[in-house]
């Protein structure tokens, strides 16, 4: 046990001008965080465009017309219960269990994947109706802010592939399950958007 | 972790104890479950006065996003957590700006724009 360690063992803490620098993690983390919250400020832009254009439907199809609750419901299940399995993921990729890492990063991975698969045949069902980004100002507002939570999701995706790839070849050294850790942020925020996404576009229009 | 802390010295920032378990997401799960259901249900009920269904939603929606920050993003009012709070509790003033100043403003214009036809006959 090093003398920092005991001294905050017996109650006393060591003063924050000797414990040093912070850890590569924490700095990492912190980081990352910043990123995330840059990114939500976009969304916000993005939001704010939707809620003053979606009552702008030129005549054209409303958001009533449009979405459907039951379809939004099952694409909420899976973005939720992927959020769940990441957290498991990032408990193994913590206690170091390849084979769960691969499990629960595995269903995460099925459930992003169902979920953007939901997102792309409404968007083609819309498209095949005539009810494109080009339609009104409302479906352009509306394409903006849904297609980049789905691009998001998507790089996600790909990060995640490229993480599982890691743990294959490098294993899990500091840098792979900072990378991870990173990864876990970035899927639990992409949730957090979603539950705006939900909550203004999909049940706004039935209000 | 324990051995990163030995190997890098005792740093500040590392929280051992909000790490999260298996039992916390699942808490945090069922918390996530119960207000989307609710939210759908606001949505769709005559039950509650219809006018007051758009500030239950936000409610609802806000409670949500908290249950996710502690949960799953591990938010926490730890003293080790102090620059997460603060950076967050700025993301949130700029989000707020952003999303009410654009509505505010966008419906002042409305409001003091010429109908659409008066316009039109102007231009005559």
């Amino acid at each position: 046990m090093s003398a920092a360690e005991q001294a905050l063992a017996s109650g006393d803490a060591v003063p924050l001008s000797l414990r040093g620098p912070a850890p590569t993690r924490v700095v990492a983390g912190y980081g990352f965080w910043l990123f995330l919250l840059s990114d939500i400020v976009i969304f916000a832009a993005l939001f704010a465009a939707y809620a003053v254009l979606s009552g702008e439907s030129a005549g054209g199809p409303t958001a009533a017309d449009l979405f459907d609750k039951r379809h939004v419901l099952i694409e909420t299940a899976c973005l939720l219960a992927s959020s769940v399995t990441c957290g498991f993921g990032s408990l193994a990729v913590q206690s170091g269990d390849r084979n769960s890492t691969y499990f629960w990063m595995a269903i995460t991975f099925i459930l992003g994947v169902t979920f953007l698969s939901l997102e792309v045949s409404e968007f083609s069902h819309m498209l095949s109706i005539g009810a494109g980004p080009s339609r009104s100002a409302f479906l352009s507002a509306f394409f903006t802010l849904v297609g980049t939570h789905g691009l998001h999701v998507t790089i996600g995706l790909c990060w995640l592939i490229v993480m599982l790839l890691q743990v294959a070849t490098l294993g899990f050294q500091p840098m792979v399950s900072r990378r991870f850790f990173c990864f876990g942020l970035f899927w639990h925020a992409l949730d957090i958007v979603w539950i705006g996404v939900f909550t203004i576009v999909y049940l706004g229009a039935h209000l | 972790m324990s051995t990163e802390i030995e190997a890098q010295g005792m740093a500040p920032g590392v929280n051992v104890h909000t790490r999260g378990t298996r039992g916390s997401y699942l808490i945090g799960l069922s918390y996530a479950v119960v207000l989307t259901l609710a939210s759908f249900w606001a949505s769709s009920t005559d039950v509650i006065y219809s006018p007051g269904v758009p500030i239950l939603l936000g409610v609802l929606a806000i409670a949500q996003m908290g249950v996710h920050l502690v949960f799953f993003l591990h938010i926490s009012s730890a003293p080790d957590q102090t620059n997460n709070i603060l950076a967050l509790a700025f993301g949130i003033f700029v989000v707020g700006l952003l999303v009410f100043g654009s509505m505010i403003i966008m419906a002042h214009l409305n409001h003091n724009m010429m109908p659409m036809n008066k316009l039109m006959q102007m231009q005559r």
